[in-house]
């Protein structure tokens, strides 16, 4: 059976047991969604890539100690281990998270398929740019929320699971995250279309 | 449904791991044997 249709209880079994390209199809399947968080939080691409290193080492010693319990969740134990590890080094380094919209790794610098005509590319630009400051000047729970699930197409649950707090919770951050980017665009009469 | 502004994965449709990261993790892996002694686990990297 090919590995893109065993489910990921299946192929970390398969990888305790020693088959090699599990591993590889696991990380084949979540490592955007990996590396999209922890880029999200370092917003260093050299520094994601140590990050997301790390993740994986812990993640192989600990099934190869075959001490990890599959509960069906996975993806939410690799985000957690990533997430911890962005902690410890924002911890270590004494600074606290920023989002930065310029810079040689700018989101911007990934928006290569927008249409072929420069006008209109030149609009969602500036339209993404006007967005993520708007998002910036969120209450961090909120703008938390909003890029896990906006920009990293996370489920309300993963999001839950992730940063310990309920679904309601999460689904009311969202809530006040939209309503609150709202207010900020009609009081300021900003315009997000192209 | 409020309306929302951005394309879904718009701004991190290219962001991926470089391939020498996961190409060290693969490696990492298969090289990797950890024996367990009592409550000892003995780890060793082949080379």
């Amino acid at each position: 059976m090919a590995t893109s249709v065993l489910s990921d209880a299946i192929l970390v079994k398969n990888y305790v047991s020693g088959d090699e390209g599990a591993l590889a199809a696991l990380i084949e399947r979540h490592q955007a969604k990996i590396y999209n968080f922890i880029y999200s939080k370092i917003q260093d691409r050299d520094l994601s890539d140590d990050i997301f290193q790390d993740t994986f080492i812990k993640v192989i010693k600990t099934l190869k100690t075959k001490s990890y319990n599959e509960e069906g969740k996975f993806l939410p134990w690799v985000m957690r281990i990533a997430h911890n590890l962005v902690v410890d080094y924002f911890r270590k380094t004494k600074k606290m998270p920023m989002q930065r919209d310029s810079g040689e790794y700018s989101v911007f610098s990934f928006l290569f398929e927008s249409s072929p005509n420069i006008e209109s590319q030149m609009i969602t630009e500036q339209v993404e740019l006007d967005l993520t400051r708007l998002i910036d000047e969120l209450p961090d729970d909120q703008k938390e929320v909003l890029m896990m699930r906006i920009y990293q197409d996370m489920s309300f649950k993963e999001i839950s699971d992730l940063t310990g707090v309920s679904i309601n919770t999460a689904l009311g951050r969202m809530r006040y995250a939209l309503m609150n980017l709202r207010k900020v665009i009609e009081k300021n009469q900003i315009i997000l279309t192209n | 449904m409020a309306k929302l502004y951005s394309k879904k994965k718009l701004a991190t449709s290219k962001m991926l791991p470089k391939k020498e990261t996961i190409s060290f993790i693969l490696n990492y892996s298969k090289a990797l044997r950890i024996t367990k002694v009592g409550s000892l686990s003995f780890e060793s990297i082949a080379n």
